[in-house]
């Protein structure tokens, strides 16, 4: 207590001086000083887990540096994660099925070669491509010629997409197999970034030495120490470095980047450990943050056993639903660090509807109690929910299955499995007889990869066996929609026939919770959990 | 003594065999699928799966990947990780800083440890025995992660003499914090061992002939007492040694350390082979060359133990 009192009366004397001197003719805005655009800053980060290779990190460790290395035809903006064009000047479609780009003149690549539409093109063929085992490669799935460089078996027959057309230095033409009207926010991700000409050489250097035309330059990489850059000053983006750098400091725990942070010894952290939740907003002050993460949690359950096959056992999960208590679970249990989830696509992406879940994500014991009867009960009044030990859902899982056992009178126990990976072989292996849990993380921020890459029939995340005729038809027509707008609207039907089959019950939705040291300001988180980079302010 | 260095040494090849096959067996039923795991939360493209199988000789037979690995091994080959990096360089990179770290907090508790047991073990009852009795029993007792916060609390938040985590793992002085953390288990034990030993030895009849026959009291207890009373010890810190290498995971994680514990933490969490092979192999080699040393020493110590 004490040191919390301490802490405060820090930060209030050090508002204070701030204060006075912006009164004293500084430009600067309520609070904030004079920073220093040539000074670099810290950010807890992890070893990445593969090659710096834009198509081959698909984890937060590479794939935030990749991020900053790397600037594609088109990003998110920070602050309302709306798309905005990069090194695409244009991107024209008239049928969603092929698209017209255009470059803008003058990026260059830390190497100074410039930027021309071949890079894309190489880089996208290379990428897709199966023998060169790149993670992300099933990202070109849509492009025509898909197939003959990654074939489901056996070795590819082309080196080349057929989709993908080199007009002249500035335009290229993409070619999809079917229309997909938001294939623009697809080329947001990372795996659609150019690769200058000299990456062909020596790829595997390359991932230890990248190349990028992002903001930021690769200065060194000491192995699960840090990864040192710094700002591109040719770089030609919207969003111009306000800062000199970006350190990532490769940390194993969050506790040891906590107390790092808390010593100014780290700038910004990427979520605070779950020790400090109840307690970080009172150590940071005005340094604390708390906002909205394109991330859902949600229980999902096997249509394909017989036993939750039934056509009627729609009733007993949306029943499921209702008996759980999200709002004091995410207040108790996980301590603010969630909100309640009122439908299947997170807050603050583009085309999240609130409350498209219906009333069956509202907390109504009685109303509950009635469709579990009415739907013939759970098999064996008794519900299990496989998760992994390993990621800190215990807690929740408990607290789920206590809400569940106590106001519907259904038993319910959690299953841990012992890691990520034994979790998901048994839930993609189709051998989880009771509910399990699932989450959804936005590759990009529109609801259609909520939806189409989850609940589609066959989608590859459809880990439920979830085949809905009436859901597809929707979704296909928001695919054929002759905008973003319009797709993302379709979607919205599409999204409330989950309500009458609930393969998936939502449970909430991430929030960041993170920090800042005294060193930076100006520090803000997008929808993916990351700071707006070039935005940060270093003091001077 | 020649031939008996040779035996041992011949000894070590089948252990060197039998662990890393049994490791290998080890992390290949480790549950889960490595490559689908790469994958993380999103599904996995089966043609990209079967490739990177190939890639990593994953989609053999064990016995098959492991006459692979060891035919490379003996090319000096320790295979190479998802990142991309040769395993014998990620090794290279985290074994010095982990033997920094396990040789400060080795001779820090060799230090403090013997000489506190030597104090109380020659004045039992004192004060200061009862003191590093208490104090030793309190160290036992607090599981080393809460030792390692609160010297984190105390040193680096609220006194401010270090940083609460390591910035450079190869900067010595600021391997000191986690050093002395990861020592004071093994130190209460050498303090406790030696005490021990000493207070029996004080009684020995070699002890009172020495003092017969008016040698000074320095003399007994260096050449005499001390001599005899640290083959316990030595037979202690001679495993720990192997101990402090391996188990430090939890210290490195609390203060940050980049050494060994880190990174064969991450390779058993992501199966990844080679490189929780190639540690593992290593460590083993530390803990007999260790105990081979310890067993020289008992001749050394002790003048009737021979070997031939």
């Amino acid at each position: 207590m004490p040191e919390a009192t301490r802490v405060r009366w820090v930060l209030a004397a050090a508002t204070s001086v701030a204060l006075v001197a912006s009164g004293c003719g500084s430009s600067g805005g309520g609070g904030s000083s004079s920073s220093d655009a040539s000074k670099t800053f810290s950010y807890q980060s992890s070893e990445p887990q593969n090659p710096l290779q834009p198509a081959n990190a698909n984890e937060a460790g590479g794939g935030r540096i990749i991020q900053n290395l790397f600037k594609g035809l088109v990003d998110y903006n920070p602050t309302d994660a709306t798309l905005r064009m990069q090194v695409a000047d244009s991107i024209d479609t008239s049928d969603a099925q092929t698209f017209n780009v255009t470059l803008k003149s003058g990026w260059t690549f830390h190497d100074g070669t410039p930027v021309k539409s071949s890079n894309f093109v190489n880089a996208w063929n290379w990428a897709a491509t199966v023998t060169n085992n790149q993670i992300n490669s099933s990202w070109f799935s849509d492009i025509q010629g898909y197939k003959d460089v990654h074939p489901e078996s056996g070795a590819p027959t082309a080196t080349t997409m057929s989709g993908l057309t080199v007009t002249d230095d500035t335009h290229f033409t993409i070619k999809l197999t079917t229309k997909v009207s938001y294939f623009e926010y697809k080329l947001g991700y990372i795996a659609f970034s150019p690769l200058p000409d000299s990456f062909y050489n020596d790829p595997a250097g390359f991932g230890q030495n990248p190349v990028g035309n992002g903001p930021y330059q690769f200065v060194s990489w000491a192995h699960n120490s840090q990864v040192v850059t710094k700002s591109y000053p040719n770089y030609q983006g919207v969003d111009k470095p306000k800062n000199g750098g970006v350190v990532f400091k490769m940390y194993t725990t969050a506790e040891a980047a906590y107390a790092d942070l808390q010593s100014n010894n780290l700038d910004v952290m990427d979520q605070v450990p779950p020790s400090a939740l109840a307690t970080y907003k009172n150590d940071l002050g005005d340094r604390a943050i708390d906002s909205p993460q394109g991330a859902i949690q949600n229980i999902g359950f096997p249509l394909y056993q017989p036993d939750w096959a039934g056509p009627e056992k729609a009733k007993v999960r949306q029943g499921l639903s209702m008996a759980i208590d999200r709002a004091t679970i995410t207040k108790t249990v996980l301590q603010g660090s969630r909100a309640p989830a009122s439908a299947w696509v997170a807050e603050g992406v583009e085309g999240y509807k609130q409350g498209n879940c219906g009333d069956f994500c509202n907390f109504d014991p009685a109303k509950a109690k009635q469709l579990i009867q009415e739907g013939g009960g759970v098999p064996g009044n008794k519900l299990t929910i496989t998760y992994n030990a390993d990621g800190g859902h215990k807690e929740w899982v408990d607290a789920v299955c206590n809400s569940i056992r106590q106001n519907t009178g259904v038993d319910c126990v959690g299953d841990p499995k012992v890691d990520f990976k034994t979790a998901r072989a048994a839930i993609t292996g189709h051998t989880v007889t009771g509910a399990f849990r699932t989450g959804w993380v936005q590759d990009y921020p529109l609801n259609a990869n909520f939806l189409a890459d989850v609940y589609r029939t066959g989608a590859a995340s459809n880990d439920f066996g979830y085949s809905s005729p009436e859901f597809d038809k929707l979704a296909t027509q928001a695919d054929q929609a002759d905008s973003i707008q319009a797709s993302a609207t379709g979607y919205q039907q599409a999204e409330a026939v989950l309500q009458q089959d609930m393969p998936a019950i939502p449970l909430w939705y991430y929030r960041t919770n993170s920090g800042y040291s005294t060193n930076v300001q100006n520090v803000v988180f997008d929808s993916f959990g990351n700071p707006a980079w070039t935005q940060v302010e270093v003091k001077g | 003594m020649g031939s008996y260095v040779l035996r041992r040494v011949l000894q070590m090849i089948p252990v060197f065999f039998g662990s890393t096959l049994l490791i290998f067996l080890m992390v290949y039923s480790l549950p889960g699928d490595p490559i689908v795991a790469l994958f993380g939360d999103k599904a996995a493209d089966p043609a990209q799966v079967a490739a990177l199988r190939q890639k990593y000789y994953l989609d053999q037979p064990i016995w098959k990947q492991y006459l692979h690995y060891m035919g490379n091994l003996f090319q000096g080959d320790f295979g190479t990780s998802f990142t991309g990096r040769p395993v014998s360089e990620i090794m290279a990179d985290a074994f010095p800083v982990t033997i920094r770290l396990a040789l400060m907090a080795f001779v820090f508790e060799l230090v403090v440890g013997l000489t506190l047991g030597v104090l109380s073990g020659l004045r039992r009852g004192s004060v200061v025995d009862t003191v590093v009795l208490v104090l030793t029993l309190v160290v036992i007792s607090i599981p080393v992660f809460v030792l390692a916060y609160i010297a984190q609390t105390v040193f680096a938040t609220n006194l401010g003499w270090v940083t609460p985590t390591v910035q450079d793992s190869t900067d010595l002085s600021q391997l000191i914090l986690p050093a002395i953390v990861l020592g004071s288990l093994s130190l209460a034990f050498v303090a406790r061992l030696t005490r021990t030993s000493i207070g029996e030895n004080l009684r020995a009849d070699y002890i009172r002939t020495a003092t017969a026959k008016g040698l000074p009291r320095r003399t007994i207890i260096t050449r005499h007492l001390l001599r005899n009373s640290l083959i316990p010890v030595v037979t202690f810190l001679g495993t720990d040694l192997g101990a402090l290498m391996g188990g430090a995971i939890v210290t490195e994680g609390i203060f940050n350390v980049q050494g060994i514990g880190n990174v064969l933490y991450r390779a058993i969490n992501q199966k990844e082979g080679p490189t929780v092979v190639g540690i593992v192999t290593v460590l083993v080699i530390v803990y007999l060359v260790a105990s081979l040393l310890v067993d020289l020493l008992y001749a050394v110590l002790d003048p009737r133990i021979r070997y031939a």
